[in-house]
């Protein structure tokens, strides 16, 4: 148990070398792209002066040399604040912490059915292979991979909320029920179905797809026909033996995806006007909004560290001479 | 659709008999009275929520720091201005009850409605528009500051009375009142502050008939009525909605399943609203932008060759087709332009040198500057920057490249975004690109601008970035500006719409007009100069 500590702790460190690369780094981004949050604001008020724009890089602290706006930032976080988006004129951690439940209730929910009708579909496909089951599967995870997501989006509303009308088309809740309690959750589910289908159907097939593969490696290993020759029964030869050597590289995919899920999805939050981080990093980039698009960065670069080790602790489990390798 | 009489009349008609500005004042009432059609007989019914889109999502809604588009839809129903406009510009009551203007145009005089309060309940009087006018918006509006730096002084003598008195005439001051120009802040919060850091900007306080309730970042804002609006009765609406919608496809299907009731500026893409048009449960309209009448134009950096002769600009001129533009890529939302002035501004006038498609002539004034076609019939290369505005704005772009490239003008397309296009735009780097500028109901407010050398101003947005320079049409526009009789400023404007037609300083391409989709069931909605924008404090929705 020490060693896995010892693991852990020497993980945190280069996480944190990285981190403070990540922050330099995307400070410099952020600051090359042409244009600034004066200039984006003159141009969308149609303010035609020197004096709007000057006011407004002063307020900013825009006209300060840039290492200066750096060394500035760079303290704020270092003392835990992610600065101030001068555009909405909030903290950036408060402007976040409204939008992450939205996207974290949308992407957690996506990735989790993903993964369970993904590994599902997956070994089902593999155990059938050859055979109607496994074609079909494949064909609708080629698709579901293939097909632009907006698309698969506008088209999902279209049908279930403009012809069927079962459910509503976009938005996180009925806008003035006034809901409380389960029906608030009722209603909030109402309106998460269309967006973590869509989501989690793109995620799916890729899941879908590399079970299979993965299964199908495994399935022709020795250890496989050896558990089959002691008489073991075939659900337990897939699920003990097959499944779980073949899963390894699904939890790599999956690791890396759930440190995203912060992040959001531009496309889905967009179709469907959910009021996600997506959204935001996107409208902050074209707004030149810097500190808010930092922050965004700042917090899934930390998501993922933390979900790459979890990932490696995962492993382990999963996969004990991984342990012992070490 | 009418906005009811009992707010416009008996007072108006005083003020308009008291000014000199009688001939013009008298206008608004009788277009009051004449367009006062079928509709009429319907009775307003009270409560209802109307539901619309906010797009795309402003950053505050304090009107006074903020006059993007978005915000002056949403704001335009929580703050008020002295004046709002009919559809032929005419002013009319908003909080001021009547005005006067001395007849040497210099001194303008203006009654205050005098039961009006702020949503905080304290009283607006005088001093809030003294303070508004004089203080606050001279140090934070651009257009604001530009009309009331004008002044010599503002006072209050009394509580329900303002006067401005100019330092040289400017007819187009009367112009200058509308919400998004001049919207009235409460001096007993602002007074002394921040103005850009006060607190209070996150939860607005205006006069206005409705009221913020809730603004659900990313998702929605929900106005609420103003139960102590000063005028009895109104509004009738419990509330409006405004959602956030991003995608321009959802924005549609929103409106086609009646999930919102209006849809403005341009929520939608042209090439929905043919579609639109024949919903059966929908009105669709483009009044209600005389205001901000905007033109687009092929901008031109006079400063980069062949650019700077005019007859070059005129080759453009000649092998665009505004017409296939307006028609297949704006899907026929727009008129095609004589001149600088959009038709719907005052002293627009069409007699002015006019460019039909003729490739021959293009190409004779291509062969006059000596720019023969090459071996791949080349004449000269140009780079055209797209505005970032939307995939329409691109369609053009692409069109241009192929009317062009038809007279031997080879067009290499640049793109950017929006702060990108800015950035470059301001700062003078680019050859063409496209530009929409409003015109404000003036050639004084919103014309001049575009066109006068004193507004060459380096790092500056909408000004005149071609560096296009006539000291003829300097002191033309500068006399028009100072002129009080209509007449005679009718004449300066005409010689300068002249002139600028031949100079052909920019490409014009289409007086822009937006629609405006509304349910059938929302009544005395977009009845003035500024459509969406206004209070609303009259609209109502009929029973389903």
């Amino acid at each position: 148990m020490l060693g896995f500590a010892q693991l852990f702790a020497s993980r945190l460190v280069k996480a944190l070398a990285i981190l403070i690369a990540i922050v330099v780094m995307n400070f410099f981004l952020v600051h090359a792209a042409p244009g600034d949050p004066a200039m984006v604001m003159a141009g969308e008020a149609g303010a035609a002066d020197e004096k709007f724009v000057a006011q407004l890089r002063e307020q900013f602290g825009l006209n300060r040399p840039l290492y200066e706006q750096l060394a500035t930032y760079v303290g704020k976080i270092a003392q835990g604040d992610l600065g101030f988006s001068y555009r909405q004129q909030r903290p950036v951690w408060s402007i976040l912490a409204e939008r992450l439940p939205a996207t974290l209730i949308l992407t957690l929910t996506a990735f989790a059915l993903a993964l369970a009708a993904g590994v599902a579909l997956g070994t089902l496909a593999a155990i059938t292979v050859g055979t109607w089951a496994d074609s079909a599967i494949t064909v609708v995870a080629l698709l579901a991979y293939a097909t632009p997501i907006y698309w698969i989006g506008l088209m999902m509303s279209l049908l279930f909320s403009i012809q069927l009308g079962w459910l509503p088309a976009f938005g996180y809740e009925t806008i003035g029920a006034g809901y409380t309690g389960l029906a608030h959750a009722a209603d909030v589910a109402q309106h998460l179905v269309l967006p973590v289908v869509t989501l989690a159907l793109f995620y799916m097939a890729g899941y879908a797809r590399l079970t299979r593969a993965s299964m199908l490696e495994v399935r022709g290993q020795d250890f496989v026909k050896t558990a089959k020759a002691k008489g073991l029964t075939p659900t337990r030869v897939v699920t003990r033996h097959i499944l779980r050597n073949a899963i390894l590289p699904v939890i790599t995919v999956a690791g890396i995806q759930a440190g995203q899920l912060v992040g959001g999805s531009i496309l889905i939050e967009t179709v469907f006007a959910w009021p996600g981080i997506g959204r935001l990093a996107f409208e902050a980039v074209l707004q030149r909004d810097y500190q808010v698009l930092l922050g965004i960065f700042l917090v899934t670069s930390v998501m993922v560290i933390l979900f790459n080790i979890l990932t490696d602790i995962l492993y382990g489990l999963v996969d004990p001479r991984i342990q012992a390798a070490r | 659709m009418t906005r009811p009489l009992p707010a416009l009349p008996l007072r108006f008609q005083r003020a308009a008999a008291a000014g000199l500005l009688a001939a013009v004042l008298a206008i608004p009432a009788l277009s009051g009275l004449t367009a006062t059609p079928v509709l009429a007989q319907e009775t307003p019914v009270k409560g209802g929520v109307l539901n619309s889109i906010v797009q795309p999502e402003p950053p505050t809604l304090m009107l006074g720091l903020n006059q993007q588009g978005p915000t002056q839809t949403v704001a335009g129903k929580i703050y008020q201005s002295l004046l709002t406009y009919d559809q032929k510009l005419n002013p009319m009551p908003s909080l001021a009850k009547s005005w006067t203007v001395s007849p040497d145009g210099l001194t303008y005089t203006f009654k205050l409605f005098e039961n009006v309060t702020w949503h905080d309940g304290k009283p607006f009087t005088a001093k809030d528009v003294v303070f508004s006018t004089n203080v606050f918006l001279k140090e934070v509006h651009p257009r604001a500051r530009a009309v009331f730096s004008r002044c010599e002084s503002i006072t209050a003598p009394d509580d329900y009375t303002v006067v401005f008195t100019l330092k040289e005439a400017f007819p187009a001051f009367l112009q200058s009142f509308e919400v998004s120009s001049a919207p009235m802040v409460p001096a007993h919060i602002y007074e002394g502050t921040d103005f850009r850091a006060n607190p209070a900007n996150a939860t607005p306080i205006g006069t206005g008939p409705f009221k913020l309730k809730e603004w659900v970042k990313g998702s929605h804002i929900q106005l609420v009525r103003n139960d102590s609006y000063f005028k009895p009765g109104l509004p009738y609406l419990d509330g409006i909605t405004f959602r956030v919608i991003p995608d321009a496809a959802s924005r549609s299907l929103a409106l086609e399943s009646g999930q919102v009731q209006q849809t403005q500026y341009s929520d939608l893409e042209p090439f929905e609203v043919p579609r639109m048009k024949t919903h059966p449960n929908l009105a669709f309209s483009t009044k209600g932008y005389e205001f901000v009448a905007p033109m687009s134009w092929l901008e031109i950096n006079h400063r980069v060759k062949p650019l700077d002769d005019k007859r070059f600009r005129k080759a453009i001129a000649y092998a665009i087709d505004r017409k296939f533009i307006r028609d297949k890529i704006w899907f026929g939302l727009g008129r095609i332009p004589t001149g600088p002035i959009n038709s719907v501004v005052k002293f627009y006038d069409p007699k002015v040198t006019i460019y039909e498609p003729n490739l021959d002539k293009a190409k004779a004034l291509l062969d006059e500057m000596g720019l023969k076609p090459d071996a791949k019939g080349v004449r000269a290369t140009v780079k055209i920057m797209p505005m970032p505005y939307g995939e329409t704005w691109t369609r053009l772009g692409e069109y241009l490249k192929q009317a062009l490239g038809k007279v031997g003008i080879a067009v290499t397309l640049e793109s950017t975004d929006a702060a990108g296009w800015s950035q470059r735009v301001a700062n003078w780097d680019y050859e063409i690109t496209t530009n929409f500028l409003y015109q404000y109901g003036d050639p004084a407010l919103g014309v001049a601008r575009t066109y006068i050398s004193d507004n060459i101003r380096k790092g500056v947005l909408f000004t005149n970035t071609m560096g296009y320079s006539n000291p003829k049409v300097d002191a033309l526009f500068a006399a028009g500006a100072r002129e009080v009789d209509p007449a005679k400023r009718q004449t300066l404007y005409s010689e300068v719409q002249q002139i600028l037609s031949d100079d052909l300083p920019v490409v014009w391409l289409l007086e822009m007009e937006f629609p405006t989709f509304l349910d059938k069931r929302v009544k005395n909605a977009n009845t003035t100069a500024i459509g969406v924008n206004d209070t609303y404090e009259d609209v109502w929705l009929a029973a389903k």
